[in-house]
């Protein structure tokens, strides 16, 4: 017997300048039942989403709801059509309450056209205790946790009488407690009838909360089918699309002396009691889901955040890092995780891209010499291998990969001892991939000493020497050699026992 | 890894001429030729050399801070208070006359509130972390208003005839004083955005301060530098206006600091920050220079010169818009 | 919710009310009733055009254009009662918010489908506005005794003993306070100015609503066009000069921010009335009138601290406390 979805993709295709987010996929959704969409990041999952609640037009297939064809001319149509969705980033408006949000662009009106408070307010009292939500709607979202936040956001997709609920990341932040109640109110929406589309690269609860799967990889369709015909490594395989073992480059670890030493690191509100040290020609891995800290913790040593206390040694003598500038002194580079926001300044050419840190050196008495200039950034971008037209485009149209490049270039300009990235291969393509990893490893070989913050398991698994695993803000766990295992990452990270073996 | 060809990427892919040839400044200065043609034919006065010489003040003290201003604008913030802030320096040094300060005296105190007040929107802005269009709104109201409690109704007249030279001397010929000064910045200010690694910092803080923070560059002290830059260059002016002018009273520059946004705007510098160049703003008090002078020898009222000068500052910016929408759609 | 409220707005009106007190221990006649209706009659212009300037800085835009909107509708509707003196104060009105609607749109327009950033559209737009006055009347003054009577008394007429012109702003607060909290419109207001990106996502046209701020700001100048003209029975190309300034003041010492999407209509009439406290009070405290523009400077400078350090969004806590569960 076919069950019809309530809303299916049929060959959806999405192309960006330079970039192919979706390859013709298909996605079915089916009413009463939870699908897990799977992938790595950069696979298309946040475009998926986007393509399902109208904010992007396809570029090509057809959506269809309960087996007809439509389109979506904005986010309107997709929200009458009964689309849904309860996005990673806030979504919500902080100034307005938690019924304005609830209610916002559907609100009940009086016969005046005005919207009717009273009805606003009693409606969104019954939509929050639907949810088990003991929030006051007329509190201001400002005033709410993040755990409240998602509630409302759910409140806002049963107003609408939504019959799709996309859920992307929702228990990013969670604590357990809140991630139980998560279960509980899905398990509420399936029976309600709704189908729900749930986007997560924790696989426990994806076994624990999906009845159907699908798999998508670097914006292709890879395969789908029922939860319970599939295992952990079946979907790790299908989402990496090879092996594990053989993707990454065969080094031999030859640590030298210790170059960075923390003690007692600690700041008031994003992580505490860090101390780890770190060799020449070692890479040293950081675990975690999303919020343990990490990226707070790799800023503040390089000098963007200031630490309570603690001590950071270099070569063995302290310094203090308070500027990023005196982090490059020191020989601490930071490649951040957001590429467009923090790596790469969008609008200025590549070589003057990476050139900025090392400007000094490029010039004379404060006037820049263009020959010294170009000499740097073609030393360093073709040590990269960056494809790109010319040295004085603008950086914004380079792909993913290839910005990456550039910002990685940029810090290899200032002959750093110690570079930190931060999910360096974070929305990249699988070749540029492949080519970040090997540098990372012919760096280490080169006696730096290379810290990689990662959510990727594969990664974290095939490149370190040494993983730290952090969560809420604390060092849980440090592994070292075969002790680094997916099982142990993932069960350190969520603060999961271990279970008997 | 990499090819057993080593892949070659070219510096550039087209020749400098072409660069130039396709830009804001090329299309400005085509105006301004157009404009300098069509005022030749509108009136026989045009072509007269005294005459020129004179047009000159209609754009050389507004240019001296929009160079300053254009730098400040192209990394992202703006400065209203600069009018404000040639009124507190020409009361400064009005005040100074009647303690007997010659004219040396009298420059060092017109750059020296400039350069306070710079460097109290400075504060305001980069420490406290304020945005600027509401901070310079407010000191804007506050220079000003400095003007008016220490001066009031009247004015201060009598200043030292050494003093005139500024806005009054010629350095050679037809040439004033004022003319050079103005090419002298321009030449200094064009070398500081363009060839100096200053510039290079003030084009990334306004493209993308987050990511010029995290490239080691210290955003904070380069927005800091361009307030007292502004601020100096309004003493600047203020010197040679008042000196011009040969008094001073509190409502004196009224309104300048809209005309020199749109010199700024007007020479290509993007009001969000980001880009623009010196040569393009030079262009453009050029062209205002141009309309005002030719609007004036055809009595046209300044207030209907400003007319086309709003329309310029919108025309420009909406004319590329409108035609990228005819073309795409 | 109502905590926050506190915060802001009331801690302005115990300002008000203290500087109000302050000035009547030395001269009580200045909290006289009477009195009291003065300031607010004379603030009222400044209360109509900093409720429409509100709206637009909550959007993430700015109206600089609103002075010389105002001095064009009140020379054309001057005009117009010169020409046809027994015109209804009704079409006059009319005429007046309509022309500031359109003029309004002008802006809107630019700055919705052509993407022009706001500060420069008005700032060309309010140089355009005002050359056009100088263009319909030829640098002339329309005077008193041009004015038709009807023309000039309306505003000036009492009703349970307070001028038709407060009125018209209290009606403009009544009004516009009802728009914001209950109206979409009103509420999409804060959502773009608060969170564009989201607003996309919930279906909001953040351009349009942009436009129809302006349309709005565009109408209470025009209005304020005749209010004003016909209050001091002049009507010349140079009236409200630099005007738009106090009207962003009062916007920014009454707790509107200027990244948009906080801000409230009681905060832009508690803004445009400690301004006019202030420039009533001078005189009375034997202040001369020429502190008054460093007075509004600094007052913008502290509120504009002042809201910064409340508003200033809580970091994200991560590091949890053992005892959280």
């Amino acid at each position: 017997m076919t069950r019809t979805p309530i809303v299916a993709l049929d060959g959806i295709t999405k192309t960006f300048p330079g970039v192919t987010a979706l390859d013709q996929v298909t996605l079915e959704l089916f009413p009463g039942e939870v699908t897990a969409l799977v992938g790595e990041n950069g696979a298309g999952k946040s475009t998926t989403v986007k393509v399902l609640t109208g904010i992007y037009r396809p570029d090509g297939g057809t959506i269809r709801i309960d087996g007809a064809p439509v389109t979506f001319r904005g986010v309107n149509d997709a929200t009458d059509a009964g689309i849904t969705a309860i996005h990673q980033e806030t979504a919500l408006f902080d100034e307005l309450s938690v019924a304005e949000n609830i209610f916002l662009g559907h609100a009940p009106r009086t016969r005046f056209g005005l919207i009717d408070t009273a009805a606003t307010t009693r409606e969104a009292r019954r939509l929050l205790a639907e949810v088990g939500a003991n929030i006051d709607p007329a509190t201001r979202l400002r005033d709410l946790g993040i755990a409240s936040r998602h509630l409302v956001a759910i409140a806002r997709a049963l107003s609408i009488d939504a019959r799709v609920v996309i859920m992307d990341e929702p228990t990013a932040a969670l604590s357990q407690k809140e991630i139980v109640e998560l279960y509980d109110l899905v398990e509420t929406l399936k029976a309600a009838g709704k189908a729900i589309l749930f986007i997560s690269h924790k696989f426990d609860e994806i076994f624990h909360v999906a009845d159907n799967y699908v798999v998508f990889r670097d914006g292709a369709f890879v395969g789908a089918g029922r939860i319970d015909d599939v295992d952990e490594d079946a979907l790790v395989t299908m989402m990496v699309g090879r092996a594990i073992e053989g993707v990454f480059p065969s080094r031999v670890s030859a640590p030298g002396d210790t170059v960075l030493e923390l003690a007692d690191y600690a700041h008031p509100t994003e992580f505490d009691g860090i101390a780890f040290t770190l060799r020449l020609g070692e890479i040293l891995g950081f675990y975690g889901l999303v919020g343990a800290g990490r990226s707070a913790l790799m800023q503040a040593i390089f000098g963007l955040n200031r630490p309570s206390r603690g001590t950071l040694r270099v070569d063995g003598v302290e310094r203090r890092i308070d500027t990023p500038s005196q982090a490059v002194a020191a020989g601490i580079v930071y490649v951040p995780e957001d590429r467009g926001r923090q790596g790469a300044v969008i609008g200025l050419p590549i070589y003057h891209n990476v050139t900025l840190p090392s400007l000094a050196r490029v010039s004379n008495a404060g006037f820049l010499k263009m020959a010294q200039e170009f000499a740097l950034a073609r030393e360093y971008t073709a040590r990269l291998d960056l494809r790109a037209a010319s040295l004085d485009q603008d950086v914004g149209t380079l792909s993913g990969g290839n910005q990456q490049k550039v910002v990685i270039a940029k810090w290899l300009a200032t002959k750093p001892r110690v570079i930190i990235l931060d999910e360096p291969t974070k929305g990249v393509d699988i070749g540029s991939k492949a080519a970040v990893h090997a540098f990372m490893a012919e760096l280490a070989a080169e006696a730096l000493a290379v810290v990689m913050v990662s959510s990727e398991i594969p990664e974290i698994v095939g490149m370190s020497d040494r993983v730290i695993v952090m969560r809420e803000g604390r060092m849980v766990a440090e592994l070292a050699g075969a002790d680094i295992t997916p099982e142990r990452l993932v069960r350190h990270a969520a603060g999961i026992e271990e279970r008997a073996a | 890894m990499t090819d057993a060809t080593a892949r070659h990427v070219p510096d550039r892919l087209s020749g400098r001429t072409v660069r130039i040839l396709a830009s804001w400044e090329a299309l400005l200065l085509a105006v301004a030729i157009a404009i300098f043609v069509v005022n030749t034919f509108a009136s026989p006065y045009f072509l007269n050399a005294w005459n020129l010489s004179d047009a000159t003040f209609n754009f050389t003290e507004k240019a001296m801070i929009a160079f300053a201003m254009a730098l400040l604008i192209i990394s992202g913030e703006i400065d209203l208070s600069v009018a404000a802030i040639i009124a507190l320096a020409s009361t400064a040094m009005g005040y100074a006359l009647q303690f007997d300060v010659g004219t040396v005296g009298l420059v060092f105190i017109g750059l020296a509130v400039g350069l306070a007040c710079g460097g109290f929107n400075a504060v305001f802005v980069t420490v406290l972390g304020l945005p600027s269009i509401v901070v310079t709104i407010g000191t804007m109201s506050l220079f000003r208003g400095l003007s008016y409690i220490i001066l009031g109704d009247g004015a201060f007249n009598g200043y030292p005839p050494s003093f005139s030279w500024f806005g009054q001397g010629y350095v050679f010929w037809v040439i004033t004083v004022e003319l050079v000064i103005f090419a002298a910045l321009a030449v200094i200010y064009g070398l500081l955005l363009h060839a100096t690694t200053f510039g290079r910092a003030v084009y990334a803080v306004g493209n993308n301060p987050t990511a010029a923070l995290f490239s080691g560059i210290r955003v904070a002290r380069v927005k800091f530098t361009l307030f007292l830059l502004t601020g100096l260059m309004s003493g600047v002016a203020a010197i040679c206006l008042t000196s011009r002018l040969g008094s001073t009273r509190p409502s004196i520059a009224s309104g300048m600091e809209l005309e020199i946004v749109t010199m700024v705007v007007l020479g290509g510098v993007n009001i969000l920050g980001g880009s623009g160049s010196i040569p393009g703003v030079v262009i453009a008090a050029f062209v205002m220079g141009l309309v005002t002078f030719g609007l004036g020898l055809l009595n046209v009222p300044g207030i209907v010169m400003s007319i086309f000068i709003g329309g310029l500052l919108i025309g420009v910016i909406a004319l590329p818009r409108l035609w990228a929408m005819a073309r795409g759609r | 919710m109502t905590r926050l409220l506190l915060t802001r707005e009331a801690l302005l009106a115990a300002a008000l009310v203290l500087v109000t007190i302050a000035v009547a221990t030395r001269f009580p006649g200045f909290v006289a009733p009477d009195n009291l209706a003065r300031v607010f009659n004379d603030t009222s212009p400044l209360i109509i055009l900093a409720l429409g300037q509100a709206i637009v800085i909550l959007t993430r835009c700015i109206d600089l254009s609103v002075a010389a909107n105002l001095a064009l509708t009140g020379m054309v509707v001057a005009m117009l009662n010169t020409a046809y003196p027994d015109l209804p104060i009704v079409v006059t009105l009319a005429v007046a918010t309509g022309l500031g609607a359109v003029m309004g749109a002008f802006n809107g327009i630019l700055v919705w489908k052509l993407s022009i950033p706001p500060i420069v559209v008005t700032l060309g737009t309010m140089t355009i506005y005002r050359g056009i006055v100088f263009l319909i009347s030829d640098g002339a003054w329309v005077n008193a005794h041009e004015m038709s009577a009807r023309f000039t008394g309306f505003p000036r007429a009492e009703i349970l003993g307070l001028p038709v012109l407060s009125w018209i702003a209290i009606l403009c607060v009544a009004v516009l306070a009802i728009v914001m909290a209950r109206t979409p419109l009103g509420r999409s207001v804060f959502a773009v100015g608060g969170n564009p990106h989201a607003a996309v996502y919930a279906g909001i046209d953040v351009g349009r609503t942009q436009f129809l701020a302006f349309v709005i700001s565009g109408a209470l100048a025009g209005l304020t066009g005749y209010l004003w003209v016909a209050r001091y029975a002049v009507a010349y190309v140079d009236i409200a000069g630099g005007f738009e300034l106090e009207v962003v003041a009062a916007c920014v010492i009454g707790g509107i921010s200027i990244a948009g999407g906080i801000g409230s209509v009681t905060g832009a009439l508690l803004g445009a009335l400690f301004l006019g406290v202030v420039k009533n009070a001078l005189p009375v405290v034997g202040i001369s009138p020429f502190w008054q523009l460093a007075i509004s400077g600094a007052a913008i400078l502290i509120a504009v601290a002042l809201n910064s350090r409340a508003g200033r969004a809580r970091g994200r806590i991560i590091l949890r406390r053992e005892d959280t569960p």
